[in-house]
């Protein structure tokens, strides 16, 4: 290996590992939005079809969640050994959420008389999922406190301002992802119900960006140097301009636009903020303390993992595609199940 | 209380609540995949009843080994910072390729498997089956193979700060343990699911109801215990002596031996004093140990006292975990042979006391599958990686209060979750999979007119 390739293995794992963070936040980040909007719904076949549009992806969505740890333990074990002791209560409020939500889900389908509970349920663990996911986010801006190689900070260290501010943000972030999959995967009165609170999902996605931007750069000293760096934060710009630019374009094609529109302009949206994080860490696993050059694992074990990310991930991607193409087009309500008693459906 | 205890009652618990479902979904996505091979090939309605049936129940234990399942993948950072730091170049990417290989063949399959009939050919819908239950053996593969090295640790070097390095993946992976803890934990699987199915099958016969669909149920479920449990019953045998060889502390624990002899006696019951260092109220034959261990009349085992006491694990726990594994093993061996019996004399579907039998034999696997695991876990103690790093040094910088209330969030919720899925579980199962394939989601009014066309044309595609 050459000491050039030697030098870019950090950033290639750090690509893949931040790969499989960005497909679980699109990815989940939209069925989460559907549980969010569950509590909006007004009517009953309305939830029905919001929760059977997600119903044959959701879990495999929520793989990605499970793919992104073990990655960051086999990966930058540091990142791990660290920043999830850092974020105990979060990390595991946001479990007990996902927990309650998928078994809500299941339970929901098979119960008659306490569907309401379930849909309750269903969205509450969305609700709390995505605060948690905030907080977490809030506290790798922030930082975390390490001594001797180890976190060293205390419980609640990761109940801030910043971190609430987050959570609402991701909130919004989701709701708005969801309405987007709504208006293009549902039809009738639920797609007219998901361009309506599409308005309220941007606006409150906007503002919190902004208060998101602004926080940091008022808390951490480190995010505002890297962010006012004049002339090198010029190539900077583009990225919180693409953002706007999005939501500005959702907002005034919710009614008018394709019915794919929406949705496709809010997973810019948050992959630009996505950038935007990147660009406040850079370099840094544990921020402020671990980089990626110091904290990457063995050779060998990168090299096992590598390998196997390298066959296996293009056939995963390739068959998740075809999971969703399967179930392509617009949902009806009463769908799931009940499709194996439809025969001749193309 | 101890930081370190708390941790570890934690990770016991929502562990053990998590292996429940695996143990389930494994034995089952196997006989699932049998069944939609058989309705591909022979287009018999019954399989396709029977294939429908059991996917509502699959669904329903597959989500809750997901959702409990996650907690574990994120558990093993927030409450034991130490082990990941010391072994995460080794058990990272063994996590790494469960999470690639298994996972994601599982939730990209599983969605066809439960939604898919009807939408794609019988083939490729039995294709899904396989790939869905195929998914199941490598997620049991890779984490059998992280335990079986954290049991019996090869191929990695620690350095100066306690980091393990891997020198050679194939030892990591193929550990003197490995292949006998795999084929004991999946063949426990399937034994446990053919009970599962069997039991309910039965309960169906002793009812009256879906007379065929139950009859060709627990036809495959006794021939498959009839098989599994004789061999499983060898191959823990194997398991015990390879852990004689390699982990002599935990199998004394296991047979309550305190003391190096040869010709050791087979403890069939006791109370083990650690105090004392020694058995109570023992009831014990003599030499059979060492004869079913070292396959010697007289041949040595090795003791307790053979290491330091504070390098020895909770011996009542592992004394009497392991005697419960064991007994229910027997048992489910004795209906196995039973059924056959009767089936030879031709009174399997209708031998009432058999199916009595049977109901009562379900849920022993879980329990024999609990008892398995504590006995070989908590025998490994007070190590977590066996001989190299202790449990005490594995642990987070996390405050023992927040733990604590993490823990009692989890027995609540655990409790809750188990509570219902049985309450929601036994109202499918009562229900039988004639009435429940016919009417597939019955709340809806929108499925009446499918429904009808479904029944009068049979079998569609």
């Amino acid at each position: 290996m050459t000491a050039e390739m030697a030098a870019n293995l950090p950033v290639l794992f750090a690509a893949i590992v931040a790969f499989c963070v960005v497909v679980y936040v699109l990815a989940d980040g939209f069925d989460l939005g559907i549980g969010i909007l569950l509590l909006l719904a007004p009517r009953a076949s309305e939830r029905d079809a919001m929760l059977a549009s997600i119903e044959p992806v959701w879990d495999g969505n929520e793989t990605w969640l499970v793919m992104g740890g073990v990655l960051l333990l086999a990966t930058f074990p540091a990142g791990y050994y660290v920043l999830l002791p850092a974020f105990y209560l979060p990390i595991i409020f946001m479990l007990f959420a996902l927990i309650l939500r998928g078994v809500a889900f299941g339970f929901r389908q098979e119960s008659v008389g306490f569907r309401g509970i379930w849909e309750a349920v269903f969205a509450g663990g969305s609700v709390v999922a995505a605060l948690c996911q905030g907080f977490v986010l809030g506290g790798l801006i922030t930082g975390v406190t390490m001594r001797n190689g180890i976190f060293a900070g205390g419980t609640f260290d990761f109940f801030t301002l910043l971190g609430f501010a987050c959570g609402l943000g991701l909130l919004g972030g989701y709701a708005l992802l969801g309405a987007g999959w709504l208006i293009w995967r549902a039809d009738g009165q639920t797609q007219i119900f998901a361009r309506e609170v599409a308005h309220s999902a941007l606006l409150l996605t906007a503002a919190m960006m902004v208060v998101v931007s602004g926080l940091s750069a008022l808390l951490v000293p480190e995010v505002a140097a890297r962010w006012l760096d004049w002339p090198r934060s010029l190539w900077l710009v583009p990225a919180p301009l693409m953002a706007m630019a999005a939501l500005l374009i959702a907002w005034r094609r919710i009614w008018s636009g394709r019915d794919g529109l929406v949705f496709v302009m809010g997973l810019l949206v948050f992959a630009m903020g996505f950038v935007g994080l990147v660009v406040s860490l850079w370099p840094y696993v544990v921020p402020r303390h671990v980089t990626i050059w110091d904290g990457l694992a063995d050779r060998r074990s990168l090299a096992f993992v590598g390998f196997g990310v390298a066959c296996i991930m293009p056939i995963v991607l390739a068959y998740q595609a075809h999971a969703y193409w399967v179930f392509r087009g617009k949902v009806k309500p009463g769908e799931g199940y009940a499709a194996a008693t439809e025969p001749g459906e193309p | 209380m101890d930081a370190v205890i708390v941790a570890r009652l934690q990770f016991a618990f929502t562990i053990g609540f998590h292996i429940l479902w695996p143990t389930f979904t494994i034995g089952l996505a196997g006989f699932l995949a049998l069944l939609s091979v058989l309705w591909w090939r022979t287009g018999r309605p019954v399989y396709r009843d029977l294939l429908r049936y059991w996917s509502r129940i699959f669904a329903l234990a597959f989500g809750m080994g997901v959702v409990t399942g996650l907690v574990l993948s994120y558990e093993i950072g927030t409450n034991w910072a130490g082990f990941s730091r010391a072994v995460s170049n080794v058990v990272g990417p063994l996590f790494a390729y469960e999470a690639l290989t298994a996972f994601f063949l599982e939730a990209g399959f599983i969605g066809i498997m439960l939604f898919g009939e009807g939408r794609v050919s019988r083939g490729a819908h039995a294709f899904a089956c396989c790939m869905v239950s195929l998914g199941t053996l490598l997620s049991a593969t890779w984490i059998i193979a992280a335990n079986s090295w954290m049991q019996t640790p090869a191929g990695a070097v620690a350095d100066a700060d306690g980091i393990y390095h891997v020198v050679d993946w194939w030892s990591v992976v193929f550990t003197a343990s490995f292949p006998y803890r795999l084929a004991h934990m999946v063949m426990a699987s399937f034994i446990t699911c053919s009970f599962v199915i069997a039991g309910v099958s039965c309960f169906h016969l002793w009812r009256g109801r879906h007379p065929e669909a139950s009859r060709i149920a627990l036809s495959l479920a006794m021939w498959m215990a009839l098989v599994l449990t004789p061999t499983q019953i060898l191959v823990g045998d194997m398991h015990g002596r390879n852990t004689l060889a390699h982990q002599p502390t935990k199998l004394a624990a296991m047979e309550g031996l305190w003391q190096t002899v040869r010709g050791a006696p087979m403890t069939l019951i006791a109370w083990p004093d650690m105090e004392q260092a020694r058995n109570l109220y023992a009831i014990e034959v003599p030499h059979v140990a060492s004869l079913y261990l070292t396959h010697s009349w007289s041949g040595e085992v090795q003791g307790l006292d053979a290491v330091p006491r504070e390098d020895w694990p909770n011996v009542p726990i592992v004394f009497f975990a392991f005697r419960i594994m064991v007994g229910i093993g027997v048992v489910l061996l004795a209906t196995a042979v039973t059924g056959a019996i009767l089936r030879l004399r031709g009174r399997l579907y209708t031998s009432r006391r058999f199916h009595f039998l049977a109901m009562g034999a379900a849920p022993l696997g879980f329990i024999a599958v609990l008892a398995g695991w504590t006995t070989t876990e908590a025998g490994r103690q007070p190590w977590v990686v066996y001989g190299a790093l202790r449990t005490a040094d594995a642990v987070s910088p996390v405050a023992a209060h927040a733990v604590l209330t993490s823990l009692l969030l989890f027995v609540l919720i655990y409790a809750a979750l188990l509570l219902i899925f049985l309450w929601v579980i036994a109202r499918l199962l009562l229900r039988g999979p004639a009435v429940l394939a016919a009417v597939a989601r019955p709340p809806e009014g929108v499925l009446a007119g499918a429904t009808a066309s479904a029944i009068a044309t049979g079998p569609g595609e």
